[in-house]
């Protein structure tokens, strides 16, 4: 024992907690030794391509592979019955989502096809460029069927019904109901009610979905070099569907090149991949291409708002109402569902604000698109963006200034914990502090007197907010309630070797945010060992603990406390040591900068790497009674809150060219609370590439189907990502709100970004426009719509 | 994403590269800067049997004045033309298009010669060498040949150039005394394909512009010519009253189409207010 125990990590001599320290994997990226999916190579390795359906909704009356298979270099020729043979159909409900409804879901189509993109058959050949020649020699007779594309149509009395073994199109409703609405509305001053769209978009990594199977019949073991942000849950997923035992599956994902959620997902490409591999006993490598990006990656948002609130004439909300319709795609993604999205908007909506009357409706309908599914922020940009907007158009027609209205509905940050109005626990929130730093940052006044003056010029600028909670460290409520096989909890492990260096093992995966650097600088932290000295092994479910993975903001708030713990228990374990060593009390002392120290003076006293050397090879120095422990494991699992929420605040500034609708961003602001900020460059970045994605659901990303259920812009040409020469300085500050239930104190910081930047965006561009009595709510902003709005076309 | 099998060629020459396109009985693309080329490989857009590399075809690349004309080799690499002193002296309408022409590692490898040949109905350079009279060189196994840069775009993609000629050259008069350029495009991001532009150039006297020539791009199969909108102009001083003028007998000109960014009535509303922009522009 150690004469800090009982002290907490923020009171450790040398933290690196709050510090930038680089991370430790950017030379490696940077030096391009970075090791994904795509790079491995094995001996015998098989390339494999797929065909995939070019119609939203067709028949296969049959499928002709005999003059593909005749091809030198082809090996085997796959349909949806071959794979179905050997993988399993999935459901993708969660049981605790009463009613979600979906069927069984094949991972190669059998029967028929239900999105234009839609995997049917696979060829696996000597290279990726030969399967793809030989895809065009399969024959394939469809018969066309009329698709259902429209959701605002999916639920009338005449569409096509997708799925034969339902009434209707209708995957999942929720419905809440809380105080009296209509009578809140009746006693309101003002009642603003208005319709918010958001485009259908995607995920984007650089990194495209990637798997190498290499099933090894000697061992009836299969390893699986995947880019996914939850490996134990893929293992999980494979070993279920491919009915092997979890422990002869290993998933690896060293580097992973951006996630965003969408590599949380089941695919049928990855699923029939790891299923040749076992038909064939032979590595098989499939990497999606851009184009099969757009067809086979999920799709996100799509959601249409019916958004009204009612306020008294001093501002506050005294009822809220929506009425959400999302289409998912023809099926609900596996294993989280496509209903949690939704079911965020109903939870989040106006959750940065005390009111008591609340009445939501969310629908969700199948479609003959790409299966939509959890994307980064989950449902928080729309949440977010219809309470936003509905409380600036509230606070403009009582004529207050809307961040006034807002800190008036906002909890004093001294009244916490605290219930948003469905009931969810809100731990510690600072909404107070955070709205008033932001006020500081964005010089307000300073805005408002400049838009006065360039508005005489014919030149329309203005600023916008977006205030929101954001849900980061699930408990298991999020999905293992639903019986999905997700961990909610997370491991470390630490080795200290015979040199006095540290081998951490993590069950968060690396995908370019810095997880490994936040999980070595919390261990050096702990243990008093230098950041150089430790190297950090992630993305293995063979080498590392147990746990969830990377997604919903997790990372740092749960196994950077895993990491905790097992960096306090280690440090005991060694200081066990150098007190008999040392003949002190382990209490008094401590571990700084790799050396036992005296606690009270700091006195160097001996190195850790002499106290490695003693246990690895001189134990017999040691007591007979006493055994070294050199290598823990611990866990960690929130259990006191269902989330660790967050709130933050964004400001948009921006111009309207009124002439062209030009959108030009000037700057934006964010003050965001994810209690303990381990990295400050990390999460500045995080919240910076956030809000990049922001401005992307909000101006300019959108997947455009023709009524024929075809996406017309699936290349990166005609599908427009934000870029640097578009995007402003964004300027984030921070305040920390801790997390009791930890002692590292963390929360998630990956969403606040993404949830709050459209909002922002929405409302100073409404600002801008005020003058000229032109309003939008259909995201993306494009000029086209601008124009629209402004009567110029 | 991997193109379909293709036999690849890379001539030394010119010669061996026109011998090689006439000889050729299946389809057949040229490989330049490969900019366009590729991703329409790859994406198998195109499948040609036969692919010939003119990169190795030295004589195709360089800009020099010769006399009143400048002459960008077909193969010279858009960075080149950016930086190049000669251009900006003696055709400076092509320097202000540059940067809008992509990025700078597309702008390292594609070519200029290949943007003509391609035609992109959204691309800067046709646009630039309509509005500036230049004049497209041709070679094919009976000799070269040149035609004008407005009889060469024929339709979307479709130019004057057959199956066994190759574009060597552009030739573009010098500027002449008293004759400015103006340059103006709206795209969704910046070196997105325009969802309108234009290149204008004429003959300014003061306030007083004539000889105008309005080249339009991205509203129409080709580069439009405002012949209408030019015939108001001419011989008046640019100002509101004019520029209203012009911009109506635009109407007469352009019949823009709906894209995936716009409406053919955005790119309308865009012609009309990169007139007034580019008319201003050339009395600055």
């Amino acid at each position: 024992m150690s004469g800090s125990e009982g002290l907490s990590i923020h009171d450790r001599p040398n933290s690196y907690i709050g510090r930038s320290v680089p991370r430790p994997n950017l030379p490696r990226l940077l030096k391009g030794r970075g090791s994904y999916a795509d790079d491995v190579k094995l001996p015998r390795m098989l390339h494999a391509a797929f065909l995939r359906s070019p119609y939203a909704h067709a028949e296969i009356v049959s499928i002709k592979t005999d003059e593909a298979e005749k091809v030198t270099g082809v090996f085997r020729v796959f349909t949806g019955d071959d794979i179905a043979k050997v993988c399993s159909p999935w459901v993708g409900v969660l049981t605790h989502l009463e009613g979600l409804r979906s069927p069984p879901q094949h991972a190669l189509a059998v029967g028929r096809v239900l999105w234009q993109g839609e995997p049917l058959a696979a060829v696996v050949a000597e290279s990726r460029a030969l399967a793809e020649d030989v895809l065009e020699l399969i024959e394939v007779d469809y018969k066309e069927l009329p698709p259902a594309v429209d959701m605002e149509k999916a639920l009338d009395g005449d569409a096509e019904v997708i799925h034969d073994v339902y009434e209707n199109n209708l995957c999942w409703e929720r419905n809440v109901n809380q105080g009296d609405v209509d009578a809140a509305f009746a006693a309101s001053e003002v009642v603003i009610e208005e319709e918010y769209r958001f485009g259908r978009h995607t995920g984007v990594t650089l990194e495209s979905r990637s798997i190498v199977a290499d099933f090894d019949a000697g061992e009836d073991m299969l390893t699986l070099y995947h880019s996914t942000q939850a490996p134990h849950m893929k293992q999980a997923l494979f070993a279920k569907h491919l009915d092997l035992d979890e422990h002869k599956i290993r998933i690896i994902c060293r580097d992973v090149g951006g996630a965003f959620g969408l590599k949380a997902h089941a695919y049928g490409d990855e699923f029939a991949t790891a299923a040749m591999s076992m038909v064939l006993k032979r590595p098989v490598k499939f990497v999606a291409d851009r184009m099969e990006s757009f067809l086979g990656d999920i799709h996100a948002r799509d959601h249409i708002v019916k958004g009204k609130i009612g306020v008294s004439k001093e501002g506050k909300i005294l009822g809220l109402e929506i009425d959400d319709l999302t289409g998912i795609g023809p099926y609900s993604v596996y294993p989280r569902s496509s209903a949690i999205e939704i079911n965020q908007v109903l939870n989040l909506t106006g959750g940065a604000y005390v009111f008591e009357n609340y009445r939501a409706r969310g629908r969700v309908v199948f479609q003959n698109k790409p299966p939509m599914c959890q994307y980064r922020a989950v449902g928080h940009p729309i949440a977010i963006s219809v309470a936003e907007s509905l409380v600036e158009l509230a606070a403009s027609a009582i004529d207050m200034e809307s961040m006034q209205m807002r800190q008036l509905n906002m909890a004093a940050d001294d009244d916490y914990p605290n219930k948003t109005v469905t009931g969810i626990p809100l731990e510690n929130l600072s909404h107070q502090e955070s709205t008033t730093k932001l006020m500081e940052m964005v010089n307000y006044q300073e805005i408002r007197n400049e838009q006065a003056e360039l508005r005489s010029n014919g030149i329309y600028r203005g600023v916008g907010f977006g205030a929101l909670i954001e849900v980061t460290n699930p408990s298991p409520a999020f999905y293992g309630v639903g019986g999905a096989p997700i961990s909610a909890q997370d491991g470390c492990s630490i080795k200290l070797d015979a040199k006095g260096n540290l081998i951490v093992g993590t069950s968060v995966t690396e995908q370019g945010q810095g997880a490994e650097a936040v999980i070595s600088q919390v261990v050096a932290t702990a243990v008093g060992i230098t950041p150089e000295k430790i190297k950090v092994i992630s993305g293995d479910t063979e080498n590392t603990p147990y746990g969830g993975g990377t997604w919903a903001s997790r990372g740092t708030g749960i196994a950077g406390e895993a990491a905790v713990k097992a960096g306090k228990v280690i440090r005991n374990n060694i200081l066990d040591v150098a007190g008999i060593l040392l003949q002190s009390e382990p209490e008094t002392l401590d571990i700084r900068n790799n050396q036992i120290v005296d606690d009270e003076n700091g006195t160097e006293r001996m190195s850790v790497a002499e106290i490695g050397r003693i246990v690895y090879y001189r134990g017999d120095t040691l007591p007979k009674d006493f055994q070294a422990e050199m290598m823990v494991v611990q866990h960690y699992l929130p259990k006191s809150f269902p989330f660790a929420f967050t709130n933050s605040v964004h400001c948009s500034h921006l111009e309207v060219d009124v002439t062209t609708g030009f959108i030009k961003l000037l700057k934006h602001w964010v003050v965001e609370d994810c209690g303990t900020v381990v990295n400050p460059q990390n999460v500045d970045d995080q919240v910076r590439g956030g809000v990049v994605q922001g401005i992307g659901g909000a101006l300019y990303e959108e997947c455009i189907y023709n009524d024929q259920g075809q996406l017309l812009n699936g290349n990166l040409a005609d599908y427009l990502v934000p870029m640097a020469v578009e995007l402003p300085e964004i300027i984030v500050g921070h305040v920390e709100s801790r997390t009791f239930e930890s002692d590292l104190g963390a929360k998630g910081a990956g969403e606040a970004g993404t949830a709050g930047a459209p909002a922002a965006i929405m409302n100073a561009l409404n600002d801008a426009l005020r003058p000229l009595e032109a309003k939008l709510t259909r995201q993306p902003f494009t000029p086209q719509r601008v124009l629209e709005a402004l009567g110029k076309v | 994403m991997k193109p379909s099998p293709f036999d690849y060629v890379k001539p030394a020459s010119l010669g061996e590269a026109l011998s090689l396109l006439s000889d050729s009985d299946g389809e057949v693309a040229v490989l330049a800067g490969g900019q366009s080329l590729m991703p329409t490989l790859n994406m198998r857009l195109s499948s040609p049997s036969l692919l010939i590399d003119i990169n190795g075809i030295t004589e195709l690349d360089g800009i020099e004045v010769v006399e009143d004309v400048i002459r960008i080799g077909a193969l010279t690499r858009h960075q080149v033309v950016q930086s190049s002193a000669d251009i900006a002296q003696h055709a400076p309408l092509i320097a202000m298009a540059m940067p809008h022409i992509a990025h700078p590692a597309i702008r390292n490898r594609g070519t200029f010669g290949g943007s003509i040949a391609l035609a992109d109905p959204a691309a800067e350079l046709p646009a630039c060498l309509c509005a500036l009279g230049a004049t497209i060189e041709i070679a094919g196994n009976k000799g070269r040949r040149t035609v004008s840069a407005v009889d060469f775009f024929k339709d979307l993609y479709e130019t004057d150039l057959a199956d066994d000629e190759l574009l060597t050259a552009v030739e573009i008069p010098v500027l002449a005394d008293g004759y400015r350029s103006a340059f103006e495009e709206l795209a969704r991001r910046h070196g997105d394909y325009a969802m309108t532009g234009l290149a204008a150039h004429g003959l300014i006297d003061g306030d007083k512009v004539s000889d105008l020539r309005l080249a339009f791009f991205a509203v129409g199969g080709t580069p439009v010519l405002a012949k209408n909108a030019a015939a108001v102009a001419e011989g008046k001083n640019i100002g509101d009253e004019m520029i209203s003028a012009v911009q109506s007998a635009l109407e007469k000109d352009l019949d823009p189409f709906d894209d995936l960014n716009c409406s053919a009535a955005v790119k309308m509303l865009y012609a009309k207010e990169l007139t007034s922009r580019a008319l201003k522009a050339l009395i600055r």
